[in-house]
């Protein structure tokens, strides 16, 4: 009888003491997650950050009167005005 | 257990001194708890509260992005980018100003300047030094090591677009909410929704802990357009070209693509740089294609004549005699350019005769004649819901008389706006089938009524014919010509209503046209408002500009040639043109 209660007592305690520990590397663990999602989130906001301002440099280069003056004045082309028909072309 | 419980059974009653021990005890304790009480509620209520104050709780808001325009090729045409404000607490940055004079540095203020500012708003808990610099920027304030400054994020609406777009994408206010143009009408899909973090502050407005508690802000949605920004580009500087040379006061330009009724360019001059919302000239903030009626004028009568030919009223060959150019109608005296003899439809269309217009109108009569403006959409929105968009007018039938009706053949006592001529000669491109038009790149909007047949596909085919000489040496806009391909269309000069009567001086300029001929791939509709340079025939001021247009928009669209004869560019006939 009691030599089943000390086992119980033992084994009981053992659980305890495990549970305890996981919850302590529970814990753990969620801390070390919360810093890295935080790290993460400054991260994306500073991906979101750079990628709309890469777009706005984008539309900037690409700003089609910018485009048509840089093809007249330093690469000087001109829109062509003299064609020939290939027949059977698409 | 077992054997204490027995131990218990044997206890003698404790001694009474025990109990008044105990008893005493408590009084101590709760006089002392009274004491503190007092203490605290009392005598140093006004330090705790002060302290208090020093940290809240306090729930912050986390801005949500809002969605982006773009055109239908996926450029930006208006977004939100990050950018930081620089705030600080002017008592803690005053009472530590070491760094005062590097701060003010990289803020743009002289150092007395910023003492200033901070010495007045001494008191207060908030002050912004600087709003909605760059991120790279912002990180060199903070840089310097400032106490009692931080930084709060906020979005700032940039338009790539420039002045192009101006009126078509709109404004938001200082809150990022819509307040013109698409930025208005589709608030609801771009607006996000913010999220909030729980946090403790300290005095100064530092977050000293971030408590787990965090939504996340819900982003605002992507708007595409139907747009195409470089023919947008190219339509804004044709316009802005045309109008400048004309000495004009304002103008308009319109394309769309016939077979799905999409708006592939719409342009408004004057026009304002959207970037720099403090400057923005009156009169230039609404969208001339939606919001301003005209006089369709000439450009009427192919819209009657498709009518007139599918009713079976009149036929190609069809004869009318032009009265020598005088025409008296009751009251009215319709006049022609010049004396055009015996006129059959494509001659009364390749002249603009107004008295052959007024005489096939006359045989439909009043109630054709209305049924058929009122079938190509006039009088009611082209749907593209845009804020500000007009009815127009189209009075009913019931009260036309004979002039009434004369001077609606020839497109007067008619108000119209650009939306609903495009849409009018779109179905004239596509076979004669109406369709709403559209602005947003979306699958199949709800509110958006199904084509409807308003002529016949071979009375639409015919049209496109009759008018094939208008852009031609003959006809009144030889200058709407573009090399490689047939040109289609019809001038319109209108005189403007001034008060009761129409004013002599002041005229609009239009042409409406398509190309290529046969199966049309654009529609595109070009006004100037009151040329002042001489010229005010339609033929004379907007043909030119459409025939820029649409030479660039076809090539950029690669749409094939369909009349190579005329590719290179001396072949191209430059006439004499008139209205």
């Amino acid at each position: 009888m009691t030599g089943r209660r000390a086992v119980m007592l033992t084994v009981l305690s053992g659980v305890a003491l495990v549970s305890a520990v996981a919850v302590i590397e529970a814990k753990h663990q969620s801390r070390v997650l919360q810093s890295e999602l935080q790290v993460l989130r400054v991260e994306r906001d500073r991906l979101r950050t750079e990628w709309s301002q890469l777009q706005l440099e984008e539309s900037a280069w690409a700003n089609p009167d910018r485009v048509a003056r840089m093809a007249r004045e330093q690469l000087n082309m001109q829109v062509p005005r003299h064609f020939e028909l290939l027949e059977g072309q698409p | 257990m077992s054997r204490s419980r027995r131990r218990n059974l044997k206890l003698e009653p404790p001694p009474a001194w025990r109990a008044r021990a105990m008893l005493g005890l408590f009084g101590v304790f709760a006089v002392m708890l009274g004491a503190r009480a007092f203490e605290l509620q009392v005598l140093d209520q006004e330090f705790l509260n002060e302290e208090g104050a020093k940290r809240h709780l306090r729930t912050m808001e986390v801005p949500a992005v809002r969605g982006a325009i773009r055109d239908r090729r996926g450029a930006p045409l208006a977004l939100s980018a990050p950018t930081e404000s620089v705030w600080a607490v002017p008592a803690a940055l005053l009472d530590d100003p070491g760094r005062l004079s590097a701060l003010a540095a990289e803020l743009d203020y002289s150092t007395t300047e910023l003492r200033d500012r901070l010495e007045n708003y001494r008191e207060r808990q908030f002050l912004y030094l600087q709003r909605q610099l760059s991120p790279a920027h912002a990180q060199r304030v903070m840089a310097v090591g400032a106490p009692g400054v931080f930084l709060q994020r906020e979005y700032r609406r940039y338009y790539p677009g420039g002045e192009t777009t101006a009126q078509l994408v709109g404004l938001t206010d200082i809150d990022g909410r819509g307040q013109e143009g698409i930025e208005l009408s589709l608030n609801d899909q771009l607006d996000g929704e913010p999220g909030s973090r729980r946090v403790i502050k300290d005095r100064v407005g530092r977050v000293v802990e971030d408590l787990a508690e965090f939504t996340p802000p819900d982003p605002g949605g992507d708007v595409r357009l139907t747009v195409d920004l470089r023919l947008q580009a190219l339509a804004y500087r044709e316009l802005k070209a045309a109008v400048l040379e004309h000495q004009a006061s304002a103008g308009v330009a319109v394309m769309a693509d016939p077979e799905t009724g999409e708006i592939l360019a719409m342009v408004s001059f004057p026009s304002f740089n959207p970037n720099s919302r403090e400057s923005i000239p009156t009169g230039t903030l609404r969208h001339r294609a939606v919001t301003d009626t005209f006089e369709p004028g000439s450009t009427f009568k192919p819209l009657m004549v498709s009518r007139a030919l599918d009713a079976g009223a009149f036929t190609r060959d069809s004869v009318i005699d032009t009265e020598g150019g005088r025409f008296r109608v009751g009251r009215l005296t319709v006049r022609d350019f010049r004396d055009y003899g015996d006129v059959d439809l494509r001659r009364l269309l390749t002249k603009s005769s107004n008295v052959g217009a007024a005489k096939v109108g006359l045989k439909l009569g009043p109630e054709r004649l209305w049924q058929v403006y009122n079938d190509y959409g006039f009088g009611s929105i082209s749907g593209i819901r845009f804020p500000g968009e007009r009815y127009g007018v189209l009075r009913n039938f019931a009260r036309w008389d004979d002039v009434t009706t004369a001077t609606a053949a020839y497109g007067y006592g008619v108000s119209v706006t650009a939306l609903q001529l495009i849409r009018a000669y779109s179905a004239l491109a596509d076979d004669g089938r109406l369709r709403d038009l559209r602005l947003t790149l979306a699958d199949k909007d709800d509110w958006q009524a199904e084509p409807r047949q308003v002529i016949s596909a071979d009375a639409a085919a015919k049209v496109r014919d009759l008018l094939g000489e208008v852009v031609s040496a003959e006809g009144t806009a030889g200058r709407a010509a573009v090399p490689g391909y047939r040109v289609v269309g019809k001038t319109g000069t209108v005189r403007k209503v001034e008060g009761a009567g129409y004013d002599a001086a002041s005229h609009q300029s239009l042409f409406v046209g398509m190309a290529p001929a046969d199966d049309p791939a654009l529609v595109t509709l070009v006004m100037v408002d009151e040329p002042g340079g001489g010229d005010y025939y339609g033929g004379l001021v907007a043909a030119p500009a459409f025939s820029n247009i649409m030479r660039e928009a076809l090539r950029i669209l690669r749409v094939p040639p369909d009349n190579p004869a005329t590719l290179t560019a001396d072949a191209v006939a430059k006439p004499e043109s008139k209205s």
